[in-house]
Formats: structure tokens, C-alpha cells, sequence
């Protein structure tokens, strides 16, 4: 015994030498990041065939099979075009893509062009840190605030302090769009002789008459815990005035998450797990068993993103699938959450901005938009030039629905930078009816008010 | 630093003791530095560096991107007071008596029987006991959500035999998540525990059993008073390995449930990743997890301590 005590004795007192030192040596971590670059339109070099030759490093987390495959096509003819310039494409899944992320961009020599995450814990901090630069030089060059319209680009703007969501500074460009709708089986819906419901009436009552005829009205699977996110912005879309989920979702001051139509929301959304309208034990089915059982014929709705377009859903059901906006509810306002897929952007190292910002144009052109609208993706902007015919149809209709009403309303984990587990872990209590609605909400309003006064004060 | 001789016996450590004092005559004794400089270099640049970093980091709040601000032990503070991470220590206690104790307690009685009965194919037996010890934890953690899942395998299990009331969303549910996650360190613990002990009871000589027996000692006599001082070593063995592997679960956690359903499966090991990785509060998540270190120093101390004052009794 004694030995261990000597040994520990020795280990504190080589610790305590190598700390000394390393208090001598070492300084704060982190770089006084201040403000990244802002290029003037003046500045802005848009002819980049004569600026010699340029190898531009794009790290991007189109990883799936059709993205994948136009993104190699679209390098190519990137560099077709401009010989003088070479792409090396790093491809990472979106979460090791965040993860890595972090580290790459903090490094001396960072890729060239990112693709980063909208949110205040991702886009926002690297705003803060002045690791990107603003790309408001270049969006007048290239005419971007025409091209894209301002749903799109607030997704990826920040003030240059990084703490306002938003609003300021254009910091990316996006190629797709996304929304979270309803998926439906037509099949199911003519057997209960029902009609798509457009408002939030018509659809209780679906849902009740499904559940009725013994089917699971909707297909959802909350172990994982991000669909939450989703069931609940979609209930909200129904009951909250778009403004006022805006105000919230983008973190900004002047909102509250106990109004009464959010507490509407939350009541009909525990009302629904109560009535056995989602899946049995929701809260212990993945994600994916649950869209699985929706594609095998399991369940007569599926509150999911578009993203479950290209290559999930279609092949499964095909003719049977049917895709529609959120019903009309008490709000009276046609609400959709939704957002871009993962802005491009540059990282404010680069040496080679002329390059990153004609290569982040000439993936978000319009032949770009088509190629993808082609491969069954659904693009940002330019979905009503698409040739496209089935349940593509129905989403690029609804999207463009969207996009002329301004009805675009962005995800609510980009609040704060703790929002997502404040509401992900509060949605499954609320559900599971181990919360109830006022405490579910007085939690979300805790996380809320706590950072929009440490936010507008500091 | 204490003369060791004078506390502990000299018969009993001779070779320390030796090492310790003058040596060989005429060997002056700071060459010994030389001889280990290789590896106290490589165990400077990347055990004690590292640690010393992360030591440096705790007393920032840092976003891991922008300047990062000196809050001293503000960040102690806050994880020592924080209500919200004590949840995640109290789970990860709760994972201590699934991942190690009962393991520990069930390798031990299987061993016991396994070498009482003299199994054929023992060697068969004890590869399959051990097999969960080798596959990868993230593959045993989907394996088991889909045996857990709603119409997983288990819950068609209880439907089969009439248990339908038991059948539920088993990591959907406040009140089993944790407990679940438990089972499935059980599976992964009991196989490892098993074969250290196989191991241990296969030094103890036949005729200790024998003569055991002859006195009239039963199995739980002959289990006490021959087999249990038998494996001492190996007990704490096995509970030091499988102690340190609950303290620091993760992969099962974080593949299983994401600490859900609400906040009823966090654990330290999460909470680190979540956030010094995703939250961008790097200051607070290596303070937890050299709080968590500091737990699982005392924890593997304890065991020592409590093993070799078994020893000397």
C-alpha cells in the first residue's frame, strides 16, 4: 500500500513539473478570430480562366449515390471549362463531415470550399471565429440575391459576430431544397375513402378513421431521437403564425414558446401519442425500421423529409406514394419546416476566393439545378423548370408552392446551440406522457429566453 | 519521500527494494534514467502531454474554433454542481453493477459449476462465453437495437410465451433504457469474467477440491472457502477491466439511444462527446471526462486496495 501511495506521490509531483512547464510555454487555445474577410464587388475577380493554375480543395458530404454521381459530373465540367484549375473532392458523410469539420477549418491550410452546416453551433461559430469569409462581393457579381430568394439565403447569413441567425452577411450557397411534408399511401387513403386532408381537421379525422380500421395512422419511429424535431414543427406548422417560428427557430428575441398557440401544439401532439396515432412504442423504433414499415405498406402517413425522395420511398411504393404540404390548421396559414441542403461556402484562408466562389456559382447554375432535378433530387431554386411527372411532381409543385408564398419556415434546432437535445430529449417525455405540456414548453422557453439574453447582452 | 524499508518488510518486495536502494556495487545509479529514456519519452510526448493539454484546456471556455476565455476552475465548478451531469454519473453507477458486478458474480458461478461438473468440450464453451468480448461494441449495439425494437426479437419472444403485457419499446422507455442497455454489458461482461476465472480455478490443485469434500464441504462451501481465495487476482482483474469499461461506456449509448428517451441513458462518455464535439464547449467536456478519469483512478485504487488487504489477511 505504501508503494502506491509513493507511486501516486510520484505521478502529482512529475505532473505538477510537466504543468509548470507547460503553463510557461503554452498560451490560451483558440485564435482571436475577429471578423473574416469581406470582398467588395470591386474586388471580385469573376473571369478566373488567367489567374494560373489553382488546385481547389472542396470538402462536401454528398456521399448518397445519385448527389454523389452529379457532383463528380459537375467537377468535370468545372474543369473542362477552366483547364487551369483542378477540384480535389473530400466526401464525407454529413456527421463526420461536422465532425472533422471543426478541426479542418481551424487548420492553417483548410479546404478551399466547405459545405457547412446552417446552425449557430456550425455556420455560426465559424462566423464567429472568422474562419469564413462573406461571400456579399461575389453575390453581387454573380447576382445570387436575384437568383436564390430570401428564405434561401437567410438560411445561410449571419452577422459578422456570428450571433445573429439569419440576417447580415451571405456566408454560403446551397444546391437543394428540403422540407418536411407528409408522405402519404394513396392506396390507404381510397380504402378509408377519404380524400388527402387539407386541413388539420380533416386530417384528425383521418387519423382516427385509420385507426379505426386497425391501421398505424402514422408511421413514426422516435428512437433516435432528430425525427422528434420534425412530428413537432410539423404539429407547430399547424397551430404557430410563421412569423412567430421563425422569431424562435432562428433564435431571436421577442418570441415565446408559451403562447397559447404553442401550447395548442404541444397538447395536440401528446393528444395524438395518447390516441395511439403513431406507431406502437414509438420512442423504441428507429428512424429507419419506421420509414421501412411506411415503404413495406405499413402505415397511412409519414411525416419525413424530402430527402427521402430519391432513393428510399419511390422504389417501394411507387404509384402509391403521395407527398403534400402540412394541413392548414388554426393559424390559417400554409406552414412548412424546411430549409437548404448545406450551404457552400469558403473558408476565409483560402488563397483562391476567385476560384471557391465561379466553382460554388457554377454548382448552383442552372444547368447544375437541372442536372440534379434529373437525378431525382430536389434543387433549391428552378424546380418549376423541371421535367418531372408522379410524386417528383407533387414535391416540386409543393416546393415551388412554397417558395412563391414564402410559407418556408426554418428547423427549430437552430434556436440555440443546446436546442437540439433541449428538444429532442422534451419531445420524447412529452409523448411518452411522462411530461406534461406546460413543463415541455416552460423547458424549451428556459433554453430559449437563457440564450437570447446572453446573446443580445454580450 | 519515505525510506521504504522502513515500511515495508524487506523479505517482502526484495527486488524493489533492490532497485530502489544503492544496487549492484559500483553501478552508480543514474543510468537507469538512460535505460528507460525511450519509453519515458514516448510516454511523456504522448500519455502525459496529452493529459497536461487537457489539464490546460479545463480552465478555459473554448468553442474549439474562436479565442477562448480563462475561467479558472469555473468549469470544476460547474460539473460538480451542474444538476443536469449528475444524471449522467448516477447512470453511469447504474451501468457499474450491470457492466461489472453482476458479470463478476455470474463468471464466477459459472466457472465454479464449469469446473465442478468437468464439462466435455470446455474449450468450445468457453469460445462462445468470450465471443462478445471480440466483436465490436457499435456492431453488438445494432445487433441489440433490433433485438430490443418494438417487434424485435425479444418482444416476439415474450408474445410467443403469453408475456404480452411485458412487450414494449424496451430503449423507448424511461424506465428500462438504462436497464437495457445493462443487459446487453451482462452479455458482453460475463463471458470475459468467466474465462479469467476458468483460468484462476484451473491453478487450484484437484485435491484441495478433494479433500474439501472429504471434510463434508458442499458447493457453496467448497465455492467459499476454495475457490473464491483461488481467483483473488483474477477478481480484480475482472473487476478493474469491467469497472473502467462501464465508467466510459459510449459506443452501447451512443448507437443505442443517444442518451434518450429524454435524458433517461446519458452517461459521462456521452456527455464528452456531445459537448466538446457537437456543442462546441470544449472547456466543459474535457472536464468532465477528467472527472470522470479521477472516478475511475479512485474506482481501479479501491479495487487494488481492497485485493491485496484480501491478500494479506
Amino acid at each position: 500500500m505504501s508503494g502506491t501511495r509513493r507511486q501516486i506521490g510520484r505521478v502529482i509531483a512529475t505532473g505538477g513539473v510537466v504543468l509548470a512547464l507547460a503553463t510557461a510555454a503554452a498560451c490560451a487555445p483558440g485564435d482571436d478570430g475577429g471578423s473574416g474577410t469581406e470582398t467588395k464587388k470591386e474586388d471580385v475577380n469573376t473571369d478566373i480562366s488567367g489567374v494560373g493554375d489553382v488546385t481547389l480543395t472542396v470538402w462536401d458530404q454528398e456521399v448518397r449515390g445519385e448527389q454523389s454521381k452529379v457532383m463528380d459530373q459537375l467537377n468535370t465540367a468545372f474543369e473542362q471549362k477552366y483547364p487551369n484549375v483542378k477540384i480535389e473532392r473530400v466526401s464525407k458523410s454529413f456527421a463526420d463531415l461536422r465532425k472533422t469539420l471543426r478541426l479542418a477549418i481551424t487548420n492553417d491550410e483548410p479546404p478551399d470550399v466547405v459545405q457547412a452546416n446552417n446552425g449557430r453551433s456550425d455556420m455560426g461559430q465559424f462566423v464567429k471565429a472568422g474562419l469564413l469569409q462573406s461571400l456579399d462581393g461575389y453575390a453581387e457579381a454573380y447576382g445570387w440575391a436575384d437568383r436564390f430568394p430570401d428564405s434561401v439565403r437567410a438560411l445561410a447569413s449571419y452577422t459578422d459576430d456570428g450571433s445573429t441567425f439569419g440576417e447580415g452577411n451571405l456566408y454560403g450557397v446551397p444546391q437543394l431544397g428540403e422540407m418536411v411534408g407528409l408522405w402519404y399511401n394513396k392506396a390507404k387513403l381510397a380504402k378509408l375513402k377519404v380524400d388527402p386532408p387539407k386541413t388539420t381537421e380533416e386530417f384528425e379525422k383521418v387519423l382516427q378513421a385509420a385507426k379505426d380500421a386497425g391501421e398505424v395512422p402514422i408511421q413514426y419511429g422516435d428512437l433516435d431521437a432528430w425525427p422528434g424535431i420534425h412530428m413537432f414543427g410539423f404539429v407547430q406548422n399547424q397551430f404557430v403564425p410563421r412569423d412567430d417560428i421563425r422569431t424562435l427557430g432562428f433564435g431571436r428575441e421577442g418570441g415565446s414558446w408559451e403562447s397559447d398557440e404553442n401550447v395548442e401544439t404541444a397538447q395536440t401532439l401528446a393528444d395524438w401519442a395518447d390516441k395511439g396515432y403513431f406507431s406502437d412504442d414509438f420512442n423504441g423504433l428507429g428512424s429507419d425500421p419506421a420509414w421501412q414499415n411506411f415503404a413495406k405498406g405499413k402505415g397511412v402517413f409519414l411525416v419525413q423529409g424530402t430527402w427521402m425522395l430519391a432513393e428510399d420511398l419511390v422504389p417501394a411504393l411507387g404509384d402509391d406514394l403521395g407527398f403534400m404540404l402540412p394541413p392548414v390548421g388554426p393559424s390559417g396559414e400554409q406552414t412548412v419546416t424546411g430549409g437548404t441542403g448545406l450551404p457552400y461556402a469558403v473558408t476565409d484562408a483560402s488563397d483562391n476566393a476567385d476560384v471557391a466562389a465561379a466553382y460554388i456559382d457554377f454548382i448552383t447554375n442552372e444547368d447544375a439545378m437541372k442536372m440534379m432535378a434529373d437525378a431525382g433530387q430536389l434543387p433549391v431554386v428552378d424546380s418549376d423548370q423541371a421535367n418531372v411527372s408522379g410524386v417528383r411532381a407533387e414535391v416540386f409543385d409543393a416546393w415551388n408552392q412554397v417558395n412563391s408564398d414564402d410559407a418556408l419556415v426554418p428547423y427549430l434546432d437552430y434556436a440555440t446551440p443546446d436546442f437540439y437535445d433541449t428538444l429532442t430529449g422534451n419531445v420524447q417525455k412529452l409523448t411518452a406522457g411522462d411530461e406534461s405540456p406546460d413543463d415541455f414548453l416552460a423547458a424549451l422557453e428556459e433554453d430559449y429566453s437563457g440564450f437570447v439574453s446572453e446573446n443580445s447582452g454580450g | 519521500m519515505p525510506d521504504t524499508s522502513t515500511v515495508a518488510p524487506a523479505a517482502r518486495k526484495p527486488l524493489r527494494e533492490g532497485r530502489r536502494q544503492a544496487g549492484p556495487p559500483g553501478e552508480p545509479r543514474r543510468v537507469a534514467y538512460l535505460y528507460v529514456a525511450p519509453a519515458l519519452i514516448v510516454f511523456a510526448l504522448f500519455m502525459a502531454a496529452p493529459l497536461v493539454y487537457a489539464v490546460w484546456l479545463s480552465f478555459f471556455e473554448w468553442d474549439g474554433l474562436s479565442a477562448s476565455t480563462w475561467v479558472g476552475l469555473g468549469n470544476y465548478v460547474d460539473v460538480l454542481t451542474d444538476s443536469e451531469l449528475r444524471a449522467p454519473f448516477l447512470h453511469a453507477g447504474v451501468l457499474v453493477v450491470f457492466f461489472s458486478f453482476i458479470p463478476v458474480a455470474l463468471g464466477m458461478l459459472i466457472a465454479g459449476l464449469m469446473t465442478r461438473a468437468r464439462l466435455r468440450g470446455l474449450g468450445f464453451f468457453r469460445t462462445v462465453l468470450f465471443l462478445p468480448q471480440v466483436v465490436a461494441l457499435t456492431v453488438v449495439a445494432v445487433a441489440w437495437r433490433k433485438i430490443y425494437e418494438p417487434d424485435g426479437s425479444l418482444n416476439d419472444a415474450l408474445r410467443a410465451i403469453g408475456l404480452d403485457s411485458f412487450a414494449r419499446g424496451w430503449l423507448g422507455d424511461e424506465n428500462f433504457a438504462l436497464a437495457s442497455i445493462g443487459v446487453v454489458g451482462i452479455w458482453v461482461g460475463t463471458g470475459l469474467c468467466t474465462v479469467l476465472f476458468l483460468a484462476g480455478l484451473s491453478k487450484v490443485p484437484r485435491e484441495l477440491y478433494e479433500s474439501a469434500r472429504l471434510d463434508g464441504a458442499g458447493f457453496f462451501r467448497e465455492f467459499r472457502a476454495v475457490s473464491m481465495p483461488a481467483v483473488r487476482g483474477e477478481m480484480a482483474v475482472a473487476l478493474t477491466l469491467t469497472l473502467v469499461a462501464a465508467l466510459r461506456t459510449f459506443d452501447l449509448v451512443y448507437v443505442m439511444t443517444s442518451g434518450g428517451p429524454g435524458y433517461a441513458s446519458t452517461v459521462p462518455a456521452y456527455e464528452v462527446y456531445d459537448r466538446a464535439m457537437q456543442k462546441g464547449e470544449v472547456g466543459t467536456g474535457v472536464t468532465i471526462a477528467l472527472v470522470l478519469m479521477v472516478l475511475i483512478l479512485l474506482a481501479t485504487m479501491l479495487i487494488n486496495r481492497l485485493s491485496e488487504t484480501a491478500g494479506d489477511a
